[in-house]
Order: structure tokens, then C-alpha cells, then sequence
């Protein structure tokens, strides 16, 4: 690739810009971490709960403000909570834990609402509502990239060492107990994990992001390969792919003529959803075309 | 008289072969059933049982062949035929009473505001002391032992007054007692009725004592008549694509791999055999 | 508290907390608590690209939870249903961002769209809100049967020649009715709160649905009413009140489920228990 392509694709101080740098490692971090706990939040059919986890981290950052603590404290006791919480009322039915999801949901947004409600009144910290709901990557301050990547090898470690054990109890619950897997224990610390996930994943890239990081990248996956490991390697390299994109997407936008600079949460939520749908439609016509095919065989022969 | 009438048959299949993702799940199965007929539809596992039923409701459409109920073709929502599938799980958090579930099979499929009529009311109590569930007919549905709820989901098929019902493993996960109950139940209502009926079985002994006329299915490939015609050495045999040896023991019926003698058999293994 | 510019905010509230019931108890049985959730979040793309068009509101938010709940149920035929409301919630609200982008000054419009502003409604948000809440129940009441034959028994209903998608693709589109009835005045999140709390309750005192369908009306009415006394005594915001009273009767229902079933033995059970779902 000669210099003068580049300059095309990567607007100037692409490179240089040190908000650009810890957006692509924190964010990047990030997307690799969310690409792998999100393909056993698919698998499991928790996408509610995953979701759930970043929108409760509101709560936990409004009492943060309020009580002048680190955001990730408010963030890490809100997510444990919830989790608990929602262990507590989820019901081993799948219907059942929707509720349960959406009850605990509904009480820890009404606990926000009243928080925020002080944050505005007593302390006039406005922004805080966006700030909490859309993040932004290149607000990312750097001193916290030490401490993103720790805490997502963490999750990576806890993910790996309880691989086995998780996707047995996730595929087949019935037989897996048969096996002496504690599928309850599992499915409790696997909500805890989610939840911890969630939130480091929401105080770095913000509430949206963290759901499309968690979900897109491993349903797109798993539309392309049915193998567990294989499609955490290529969830990963998705999410990758979507937040490097789309951060370079946000950067150059701002640098276009006449062209106001896009959000980079919208940038990266985009990406990840058009391959989400090239995925989703690429395997439908394949369906299609392999049940017209058998059609064909089955006439002939 | 229609052509149903006239070939006097209520469904008949036609050559009929399904592929699902790359398999052939049946391959030129052809069969029928008559009105008031009582049909087992026997297989292990994954033979192909669901696979019919489905293309006899219309759900599945045939690869090639062709079915036809009451002398149509396109059998997709025909009220003459009634269908409770194999697993039906209902939430115990559900507000819904065994009443319930028959009242849906009455008119759940219309839209529009419900009439709640004495007639309506009569004809689901009616039906509920059909199946014997006028007991628990108040009680919730998710609460229902396996057994009381394959009861109600009959009347919920049988209450639109279908001349086919198709029971899809309907004693798959009762105990012994329980399914002795519902066969019988299901022979008094084909009779009382005059409904022809279709159970799939991957057992065919506890059927012996009501069923009419057999559908066995093995690999995908079907061969259909009186259980004595169908259940024999060499039609199974054939059906399978390897030797099998039908062994009649006390009033019970057992397939087993290989060819072999009866007596042989008998004699090399009376303990079990008696047993079973 | 019945002083004029309260009048509106009671009958706003009154008209969500009928409607929620309503379509919140089949929210409840059908298990789409995800999409009860995220449909109402598309009233704040809605409002922020209406906005940056300068058209109404009402009209804006009406699209896009519209344009959301057909696009749900079309992307739900071949995908975890789960996996695309996540999607299309994210895709939503990234949008929502978009527009924002080009506005500023803006924040306090977003918490009262997530958290309502039920004590200012002006009297001309009330007849819209009343006319799409009434299409929505009367939508509900035409289509009581089928909707719940698909829900309960989908096998048995698409047996019947009831398409269980076009059942889902249609109870969307009331969700997204609802939804586009109440949540400029009540918010999404308490809108959110109304449909899940007090239909998730009324299942554990009664056995009959249309029962329980009463029931949940007069819980979300009781829910509803609660919090605008409280909040125009305490100052506290309508969210929280209604969240908390939701969660609230959710847990008292379960509690007295519990205990009915721990004081009641039911006499001739015969055969093995049912199955219950596996957890996946």
C-alpha cells in the first residue's frame, strides 16, 4: 500500500492522536473480551440480562456521582447486585427469567431515575445521563487502559478455566447435571461474570456499545461457524474489526469537508450490524439455495 | 359424494419423501387411513414419525409424492384434523385453567370478541367429562401432572369435531399406568366419536389391545397394515435393510436385531425374556 | 394534588397503566420482557430525529417503534429473537446518538424521554395518547384468541392455520402502539416498569386469564395512581415510584404463589410431573 492510498483511508493524525490510541486499545480490548463472554450469552439465550447489566450500570454510575466515589466502584457493586438479584428471582424456565430479568431491570432504573434526579438537582451534573448511556471512545482517559486490559485478561481467565463445565451446562442443562456439572452453581457465576463484564465493558465504551460489542460480534460468529471455540476466536476478531472500523470511520468523518463528526458508539454499533446482517442474510439465501438444490435431487432421483 | 368418500379414505400419502438440511428423512412412504380407524404409527426415535404427522398436517411439505385429506391435496389447516404435538410444555406461571386450553380449541383460531355463550360453556364441559378431566377442569394447567394435561390437550383437539386426530408420542412421558389410561381413553373416544386415530409410538405393545391397523416406520421407509400383515420377520426385515426377528412372548411383541430362531432365542435367554 | 395542572397527568397516567396491563399480561406470557423493553427506547430515536426535522414528536416516535417491531419480527424469522432485539435496540439507539449529535443542549429532553415528565403533560398530548392506547386495547381484545392459542400451544395453533409469526409480527405492532401511546408523557423506562411489573404480579393471585388481564390493570392503575400522589407530595420523580412499586407487587406475588402452593395439596395426581423447560 503506497502513502498516498493511506492518506485516503486514514485522515491525518489518524495515528498520531493519542485519544486514537487508547481508543483502539481500550476499545479493542474491550471487543475481544465482550466477542468471547458474548458467545455464551447467545448460546445461553441471555441476551436480556447482558443488555440488562449496562443499562443498571446507570444506576450504579448516578450513586457514584451522588456519592462522590469512583465510577467503577458504583459500577461493580450495581453489577453484583443485579446479579444476585436476579439469581435470586430467575426461575430455572427461560420465560421465567425474562421476567425476572425485566422486573429487576424496571426496579434498578426506577433507583437511577431517582438518583439522577439528585445528581440534577444537587450537584447540576446534567450530562451525566448521556455520559452514562452513549460513553465515548475518545473520552477514554489513558490512565485507565492499565486497568481495562487487566480486568478484561481477568474475565478471559475466568472464561477459560470455566469453558468446559459452561458450554456443557449451556448446551444441555438435563444431561450435564446427570454429568455431577453444579449447573445451578455455573449458571450463577456465569451471571456474575456477565455482569462484571458488562460493566467494565460500559464504563470504558459506554452502555450501548457494551450490548452490540456483547451480542453482535458472537450472533454473526455463530451464524458462521457452529464450533464454540472457533466462533469465540472469530466473535473477537468481529468485534475487532467493528470498533477499529468504526472508530476510524468517527475520526474521519470529523475531518470531511462540510461534514460534522459522527459518534463513534454510533460508527462501531453500525459496522457491527450490517455484518450481523450480511451474515444473517448470506446464510438465508444459502438455506435457500441448498433447499431448492435437494428439491432438484430428490425429483431427479 | 365427494372423492374422499369415494376412495373411502380420510388421508392417504402417496410416495412421499422429505428432505431436511441434506438428509432423507422419509423416502416413498405411502399409506392411508379410513374413517373411525384406530392406526398406530410405530418407529424408534428419529424413524421419521413427527416427519409424517407433520406432512399430514401440512406443516411439512413433501419433497415429492402426495397427500391427500378427505380427497384434497394442500391439507394446510384443515379443521377435519386434530393434532397434539409431542412436547408441550406449559409455563406453571400461566394463568390458564384446564377449561381453558379446551375453550381454545373450540374457537382459538378466530379472531374476534369471544361469545360466552351456555352453549359454548356446555360443549367444553361436556368434553371435559369426555377425557375425564372434569376434576381438575378449574385447576391451573401448568399444575397438571403429565398425564392430566395429555387429557386436556386431547379435548382441545377433539372439541373442534375433527374426523382425524394425530397424537404425537402421546404416552412418551407418562408411567405405565397413565398410558394405559389414555389408550383406552382414545379407543372409547374413536369409537363414541367416530374419529379416526393416528398415535406414533416408539412402542407398539401398549397399543396391541386398540390398534386397528399399523404403520411401522424404520430408516425413513414405511409398511402399513393389520399389525399381523406388517409385524413379521420378513416385511421388517425388508423395511430395515438388515435382518430382524419379530418375537411373540406372552401377548407382547419384541423386534430384535439378526436373524434368529424364536425357539432358539427362547431357549438361549428365558430369564429375561419372561420378564419383559 | 387534583389542582389543573395535575388533571392531565392523571389522565395520562391512567391511560398508560390500562393499556401496559393490557398488553403487558401477553408481554408477560409470550416472555418478550426484552422487547417490552426496547421498543419504548425507539420513542427516543424517534423524538430526537423528529426534532432535527421539525415534526411532531408523536408522528416520529410512532415510526421508528413501528419501523423497529416489523423489523424485529422479520429479522426474528431466521434469528434468536433475543439476539435481534438486542440488535435493533443498540442499532436504535446508536442512531438516537446520531441525531443528538447534531443537536446540543439536550440532555434534560433525554431524561424526561427515559424517565417521563408525567406532571408537566399539556392538554394537548392527551387525546393522541388516549385514541392510540384505545386502537391498541381494542387491537388486543380482536385478537384475545389466536394471540394466546399461539402463545400457550404454537404447535397445536399453526396446526389450526394460526401462523404463530403473524401472530408475533402483529403483537409487536401493538407493543409498538402502546408504547407510542404512553411514553412521551410517562418515559420508556416506567413505561417498561408498567408492562412487566403488575402482569407479572396478577398471574399469582388468579387462574383464569382474562382474571388475571383485570387484575393487571388494576395494579398498574394502582401502581400508576400510587406514584403521582407520592411524587406530588414527596417531589420524588414518577420513574422510581413506579419502578419500585412494580418490582414491589412482582415480589408480593411471588411470595403468596409460594405460599398457596406450600398450603394446597391437590388430591388424584396421576403420572409423572410435567417437564419443565430446560435452561439453556
Amino acid at each position: 500500500m503506497n502513502g498516498l492510498s493511506a492518506n485516503v483511508v486514514f485522515e491525518a493524525g489518524f495515528f498520531s492522536s493519542s485519544p486514537v490510541h487508547v481508543a483502539l486499545v481500550a476499545g479493542g480490548m474491550v471487543a475481544v473480551m465482550s466477542g468471547v463472554v458474548g458467545v455464551f450469552t447467545v448460546v445461553r439465550g441471555q441476551s436480556f440480562a447482558g443488555h440488562a447489566f449496562s443499562d443498571m450500570d446507570t444506576t450504579g454510575g448516578s450513586a457514584a456521582f451522588l456519592l462522590g466515589v469512583g465510577t467503577l466502584w458504583g459500577f461493580l457493586a450495581v453489577a453484583v447486585a443485579a446479579a444476585g438479584a436476579m439469581e435470586l428471582l430467575g426461575v430455572e424456565r427461560r420465560r421465567g427469567r425474562d421476567v425476572a430479568t425485566g422486573v429487576v431491570l424496571g426496579a434498578a432504573l426506577g433507583v437511577a431515575a431517582l438518583l439522577l434526579f439528585w445528581d440534577t438537582t444537587v450537584s447540576s451534573t446534567t450530562g451525566a445521563t448521556t455520559t452514562i448511556l452513549f460513553g465515548s471512545l475518545f473520552t477514554i482517559s489513558g490512565a485507565t487502559v492499565p486497568a481495562t486490559v487487566a480486568f478484561s485478561l481477568a474475565i478471559l481467565a475466568a472464561a477459560s478455566v470455566s469453558y468446559r463445565p459452561l458450554l456443557f451446562s449451556s448446551l444441555s442443562a438435563e444431561m450435564a447435571r446427570v454429568r455431577g456439572v453444579p449447573v445451578r452453581l455455573v449458571g450463577a457465576g456465569f451471571l456474575l461474570m456477565l455482569a462484571l463484564a458488562v460493566a467494565l465493558s460500559a464504563i470504558t465504551v459506554g452502555a450501548i456499545l457494551s450490548t452490540a460489542l456483547l451480542i453482535g460480534p458472537a450472533a454473526t460468529a455463530l451464524r458462521l461457524t457452529r464450533r464454540p471455540a472457533a466462533a469465540m476466536g472469530a466473535a473477537a476478531g468481529i468485534g475487532l474489526l467493528g470498533v477499529w472500523s468504526g472508530i476510524l470511520v468517527a475520526y474521519d468523518s470529523a475531518q470531511w469537508p462540510g461534514h460534522h463528526g459522527w459518534p463513534a458508539s454510533f460508527c462501531v454499533v453500525a459496522v457491527i450490524f450490517v455484518l450481523y446482517l450480511v451474515a444473517d442474510l448470506q446464510g438465508w439465501t444459502r438455506a435457500k439455495r441448498t433447499a431448492t438444490g435437494q428439491d432438484r435431487m430428490a425429483r431427479g432421483g | 359424494m365427494g372423492p374422499a368418500e369415494a376412495s373411502g379414505n380420510l388421508v392417504s400419502l402417496d410416495g412421499i419423501s422429505v428432505w431436511l438440511s441434506g438428509h432423507e428423512v422419509l423416502r416413498d412412504v405411502s399409506f392411508s387411513v379410513r374413517p373411525g380407524e384406530f392406526t398406530g404409527l410405530i418407529g424408534s426415535n428419529g424413524a421419521g414419525k413427527t416427519t409424517i404427522l407433520r406432512v399430514i398436517l401440512g406443516l411439512q411439505e413433501p419433497t415429492a409424492g402426495r397427500v391427500l385429506v378427505k380427497g384434497k391435496a394442500g391439507a394446510r389447516h384443515n379443521r377435519s384434523v386434530g393434532y397434539v404435538p409431542q412436547k408441550v410444555l406449559i409455563d406453571p406461571d400461566l394463568p390458564l385453567r384446564a377449561r381453558d386450553v379446551v375453550g381454545l380449541g373450540l374457537d382459538g383460531h378466530r379472531f374476534g370478541l369471544s361469545t360466552s355463550s351456555g352453549v359454548r360453556r356446555r360443549r367444553i364441559e361436556e368434553m371435559l367429562g369426555a377425557v375425564d378431566a372434569a376434576g381438575f377442569a378449574d385447576s391451573r394447567m401448568g399444575n397438571l401432572s403429565g398425564g392430566e394435561q395429555q387429557r386436556v390437550l386431547i379435548a382441545h383437539a377433539l372439541i373442534g369435531q375433527p374426523e382425524l386426530l394425530l397424537l404425537d408420542e402421546p404416552l412418551a412421558n407418562l408411567d405405565i399406568a397413565s398410558g394405559h389410561e389414555i389408550v383406552e381413553l382414545m379407543r372409547r373416544v374413536a369409537t363414541e366419536h367416530h374419529v379416526a386415530v393416528l398415535l406414533s409410538a416408539h412402542d407398539m405393545n401398549p397399543l396391541l389391545p386398540a390398534m386397528e391397523r399399523v404403520v411401522y416406520v424404520a430408516a425413513g421407509r414405511a409398511a402399513s397394515g393389520t399389525v399381523d400383515e406388517v409385524v413379521r420377520s420378513e416385511v421388517l426385515s425388508e423395511l430395515y435393510g438388515h435382518p430382524v426377528t419379530v418375537l411373540r412372548v406372552e401377548g407382547r411383541i419384541l423386534v430384535v436385531a439378526g436373524s434368529h430362531d424364536q425357539t432358539e432365542i427362547l431357549a438361549s435367554a428365558p430369564h429375561w425374556l419372561e420378564r419383559t | 394534588m387534583f389542582a389543573g395542572f395535575m388533571t392531565n397527568a392523571w389522565i395520562v397516567g391512567s391511560i398508560a397503566a390500562v393499556v401496559a396491563g393490557v398488553v403487558g399480561f401477553f408481554v408477560v406470557v409470550r416472555g418478550s420482557a426484552f422487547v417490552a423493553h426496547a421498543l419504548p427506547q425507539s420513542a427516543f430515536t424517534g423524538a430526537a430525529g423528529a426534532s432535527l426535522l421539525g415534526i411532531s414528536t408523536v408522528f416520529g416516535m410512532g415510526t421508528f417503534a413501528l419501523a423497529s417491531a416489523l423489523g424485529i419480527a422479520w429479522l426474528g424469522k431466521r434469528g434468536r429473537h433475543d439476539v435481534v432485539t438486542a440488535l435493533t435496540l443498540v442499532m436504535l439507539l446508536g442512531t438516537g446518538e446520531l441525531f443528538l449529535s447534531y443537536k446540543t443542549e439536550y440532555a434534560q429532553a433525554i431524561y424526561s424521554l427515559l424517565f417521563g415528565e408525567v406532571l408537566g403533560v399539556s392538554a394537548n398530548e392527551v387525546l393522541p395518547s388516549a385514541v392510540v392506547a384505545g386502537v391498541a386495547i381494542v387491537a388486543v381484545a380482536l385478537m384475545y384468541r389466536p394471540l394466546m392459542l399461539t402463545s400457550v400451544l404454537p404447535d397445536m395453533g399453526e396446526a389450526r392455520g394460526v401462523r404463530s409469526h403473524r401472530m408475533e409480527m402483529l403483537f409487536l405492532v401493538v407493543v409498538a402502539l402502546a408504547t407510542t401511546a404512553a411514553v412521551p408523557v410517562v418515559g420508556a423506562l416506567l413505561m417498561f416498569s408498567l408492562m412487566i411489573g403488575p402482569p407479572a404480579a396478577s398471574r399469582c393471585f388468579t387462574d383464569s386469564p382474562l382474571a388475571a388481564i383485570a387484575l393487571s390493570v388494576a395494579l398498574a392503575l394502582v401502581t400508576v395512581w400510587a406514584s403521582l400522589a407520592i411524587a406530588y407530595e414527596r417531589n420524588w420523580p414518577v420513574g422510581f415510584l413506579v419502578g419500585t412499586i412494580g418490582a414491589a407487587l412482582y415480589v408480593i406475588g411471588r411470595l403468596w404463589a409460594a405460599w398457596r402452593q406450600a398450603h394446597t395439596v391437590r388430591p388424584g395426581s396421576v403420572g409423572l410431573a410435567p417437564e419443565t423447560a430446560p435452561a439453556h
